[in-house]
């Protein structure tokens, strides 16, 4: 607990963000459970509200966001660019402290009473109306917001500073690049954010006149404030899910990232972009045409980097040699779920679609394609890859792949449903719909979809746990993997990293340009850990 | 097989509006994108990782592991669809929110958690409002607490109902029948109770109804009336006369106008009345001292829709008050109104004058 390792910290990450997955998952379940009778019969509406309410924050704040940056960020990003540990050491145990801190104020605000503005949190609603725990619950926020500027802070000096010598920037990972633009999103925006939770502390508990018209406020600045964060951290969410990808997409074809380059600009691309465009969470909140014109068209725009992206990882299979382990089924598995969200997000973007759908169920499908389905499937493809590194064992396969068929189908079973129920007009955040009977069979469809999800989720607690006492050693580089942290450290890493200083000198993803079928079997036939596919 | 099974899966609503028709046109065509898109890369991958899977034989000389071309494709080709598509939604979205001259026009103010809906004639309505078909109908709506949504998904119709400004939104419903009111922005603990009905009648059914009252059949005091019985218990006119006094500019003939104030000038719309009633000391008329007092927290919006009404009514051509200021454009004409019981413009001008009777004793009294 006072370790300044990065990697012990990443482990520590591992569980708090595990615990926090289960219990948002939990009240996700409850949910879930209610919207299967139109009448809305197992909680009362108050206890439905702060239940939404709790899954959003609680897995917004304290999953997702930190998810990939923190557990495995922290985990790889030094050893992947030849460091021996963070920038700040100290400043990431600290950054550790402020989550678990933040963590327990937030769940003491639900024991104390709950909160019931939703993870939004628009005023007035929580400034002045609500009379649930807010101002507590804001507070935990605030200070899981300064572990997210933390984290970022270090990670954009650990990439400045400390790459190994020869680690050009064109030589980077391009996971790195992807944490790289991510932390700038984290340090350019939450500080607006923590501001913007603090000023509505002040508007409830001193009665400061920002967001309540009451008081002389505005109360659509509110809206402006909190998406100009906000929406960036959708990219906070997906940007680090679209790194791990490229990773196993290139480990996994024996290929390197087929235009690097413009999978490496894509990702600053889309954190540049993703600044410019929070307005599109606001089209019909009363700001002007004129605005709306131009968000929608910025918002249209970002879906190009993400095309770019997905075309690559296709056309990196070209010509390689593609393994079915389990990571590469979550990249598949990813790139399912991220085609969906991608593409219903035009939907949204374009404002006359977008009249019908905003504050509906379609949102609600599409945010979870979006951060669900890509930075949770990108969260355990990266976990699956990585997981020999980080404590030297394997787990089984058949569990793994298993697992990810059941998050796919249980995903897709889930949120499509939502999608239909959107273009019907169902509300979210709705406690009943006793008044359109024709909304169940899709919400039945969702809840039983979502059964089969929650089972997907909790599998790899046991069988990556039971890799641990009695999986097979890995060995240094399971995969036969390229990349300074497979073949300069072990697995587990020592406490320093490395046992020589690492001088790079390939670039990325060196699988050597294979030239014939001989020559790339004799290089890769025989990898430590057989597969049904290497019969060669 | 037996298709009616299909009809316990609904996809859309019905369309109840002309862009109704035009939204979903939008909609299918990202559809259609979204699924061709959808089957290159599907298809794409697929066939990718089955042929170089590992251990096959494909041929894997040459390599490439980039292509300008490529590159320049999987950008363009995005861009000019994005560009497309922003294109034509961001004309349908201005048409439609560009506010029609004619029509009838309903208040609408969004409690926790109610919809109460406020005809020009005085006929109030909760969680129900009856419209007539084929005519613009404009929503003015305002939030007396949290912000509202206001939302008729028959109409792909919706926007936010904002406390301390108003929005606005028309609907050109093209078939009679019941479609759905909601509320779509969480607005606390009964958000999903905050749901009605609109009806769209008949030009004919609705004239009739109008002017019988509404559903209650009780004949509300009409927002000109109701304004000026505000106006006096609250001694407006006391500084407000109908001509300019040292106290306070008149408000005769003000509005739709603009205003010089101390710092710029602004024109006379609802917006300004009602920030000017709740906080005078942002906008003084030039040559004036701010000495109006606040009625923040004193008038429920509901008071204020009526002052405006009544403020309006104050600024119609001609002698004040003379015309109907509220008249309804009623569709089934004139006619069909005055034919049936007390009907709304006679109560308007019959109120207008009497306010004006007031409002000049107010002046001459000082």
């Amino acid at each position: 607990m006072l370790t300044k390792d990065h990697k012990r910290i990443a482990v520590l990450y591992l569980i708090s963000v595990t615990f926090m997955f289960l219990l948002g998952g939990l009240a996700a379940g409850l949910v879930r459970l209610e919207l299967t009778s139109p009448h809305g019969q197992l909680f009362t509406s108050e206890q439905y509200n702060k239940l939404f309410s709790a899954h959003g924050i609680v897995m917004v704040f304290f999953v997702i966001i930190p998810g990939i940056p923190a557990i495995l960020g922290n985990f790889v990003l030094p050893l992947m660019i030849g460091a021996r540990d963070l920038a700040f050491p100290r400043l990431n145990l600290l950054s550790w402290y402020l989550y678990v801190l933040g963590a327990i104020i937030v769940l003491t605000s639900f024991i104390l009473g709950g909160v019931d503005a939703g993870w939004t949190f628009y005023t007035p609603l929580s400034s002045l109306y609500s009379n649930s725990q807010i101002t507590l619950c804001l507070l935990g926020l605030f200070m899981a917001g300064f572990s997210s500027i933390l984290t970022g802070l270090n990670f954009v000096a650990t990439v400045h500073k400390m790459r190994a010598p020869g680690l050009t920037w064109f030589k980077m990972p391009l996971f790195i690049w992807a944490q790289y633009a991510t932390s700038l999103i984290m340090l350019l925006g939450t500080p607006v954010v923590a501001i913007t939770l603090v000023l509505v502390i002040l508007e409830r508990t001193l009665k400061f006149g920002i967001f309540s018209p009451e008081l002389g406020g505005d109360p659509v600045l509110f809206q402006h404030l909190f998406w100009f964060y906000s929406h960036p951290a959708v990219y906070i969410m997906i940007l680090p899910s679209m790194g791990v990808i490229s990773e196993l997409v290139a480990c996994f074809s024996r290929r390197r990232v087929f235009g690097y380059e413009f999978v490496a600009f894509s990702s600053i691309g889309i954190a540049a972009i993703g600044f410019l465009i929070w307005g599109h969470h606001m089209y019909i909140s009363s700001q002007s045409t004129l605005q709306n014109i131009v968000f929608s068209l910025l918002t249209l725009i970002v879906a190009v980097p993400s095309a770019v992206k997905t075309f690559n990882w296709s056309m990196t299979m070209y010509k390689g040699s593609v393994q079915f382990t389990t990571p590469m089924v979550y990249v598949f598995g990813f790139l399912g779920l991220f085609l969906v969200g991608g593409l219903t997000g035009p939907y949204l973007g374009a404002v006359a679609a977008d009249v019908h759908l905003t504050g509906t169920y379609f949102v609600v499908a599409h945010f979870h394609y979006i951060m669900v389905g890509g930075a949770i499937m990108g969260l355990l493809g990266g976990l699956h890859f990585w997981w020999p590194k980080m404590f030297g064992k394997m787990y089984s396969e058949f569990w793994g792949k298993l697992t990810a068929l059941v998050v796919f189908v249980g995903f897709n079973f889930t949120f499509f449903p939502q999608f239909i129920l959107g273009y019907l007009g169902m509300p979210r955040r709705y406690h009943y719909y006793y008044f359109a009977p024709e909304w169940q069979v899709y919400n039945i469809m969702s809840t039983a979809g979502a059964t089969v999800l929650g089972i997907g989720y909790l599998l790899p607690m046991f069988y990556l746990t039971a890799s641990l006492i009695k999986g097979k050693d890995a060995g240094p580089n399971p995969w036969g993997a390229k990349g300074i942290e497979w073949e300069h450290a072990d697995s587990p890493p020592d406490p320093h990293n490395f046992h020589h200083t690492v001088v790079v000198t390939e670039p990325p993803y060196n699988y050597d340009a294979i030239q014939d079928n001989d020559e790339f079997r004799k290089k890769w036939g025989a990898p430590p850990v057989t597969y049904k596919e290497d019969n060669v | 097989m037996n298709l009616n099974v299909l009809k316990y899966f609904p996809v859309m609503p019905e369309q109840a509006s002309d862009n109704a028709f035009t939204y979903d046109l939008i909609f299918w065509w990202i559809t259609l994108l979204a699924v061709f898109f959808a089957t290159v890369v599907i298809i794409l991958v697929g066939f990718l990782a089955l042929k170089y899977r590992r251990g096959s034989t494909a041929d894997r000389r040459n390599p490439i592991d980039h292509s300008k071309t490529l590159e320049y494709l999987f950008i363009g080709v995005p861009t000019v669809l994005a560009l497309f598509t922003f294109w034509w939604s961001m004309n349908e979205y201005i048409k439609y929110r560009t506010m029609p001259k004619d029509g009838i026009e309903v208040y609408v103010v969004g409690k926790q958690w109610m919809w109460h809906l406020q005809h020009t004639n005085g006929v109030r309505e909760n969680n129900k409002v009856h419209i007539p078909v084929d005519t613009n109908v404009k929503f003015t709506m305002i939030s007396q607490d949290v912000i509202h949504a206001f939302y008729l998904p028959e109409f792909r119709a919706q926007f936010h109902v904002v406390p301390g400004r108003y929005t606005e939104l028309y609907i050109k419903p093209k078939r009679t029948g019941t479609f759905r009111m909601l509320c779509a922005m969480h607005c606390g603990t009964q958000h999903s109770e905050m749901v009605g009905q609109v009806v769209v009648m008949s030009k004919k059914d609705y004239a009739e109804w109008l002017a019988n009252g509404g559903d209650d059949k009780d004949v509300a005091m009409n927002p000109v009336e109701a304004g000026k019985k505000i106006w006096d218990s609250k001694n407006c006119g006391s500084c407000h006369a109908s001509v300019d006094t040292t106290r306070g500019p008149s408000l005769v003939g003000i509005f739709g106008k603009a205003r010089p104030l101390e710092d710029g000038t602004q024109v006379a719309d609802s917006t300004y009345v009602r920030d000017s009633i709740l906080t005078p000391w942002r906008r003084i008329t030039k040559g004036y001292d701010p000495t109006m007092p606040a009625y923040q927290g004193q008038l429920v919006e509901d008071d204020i829709l009526s002052l405006i009404a009544y403020i309006k009514s104050l600024s119609n051509t001609g002698a004040p008050g003379a015309k109907a200021p509220y008249a309804p454009t009623a569709p089934g004409g004139k006619k069909n109104l005055s034919g049936s019981g007390p009907n709304s413009t006679e109560r308007t001008n019959a109120s207008g004058s009497a306010g004006m009777t007031q409002f000049e004793e107010g002046a001459s009294k000082q």
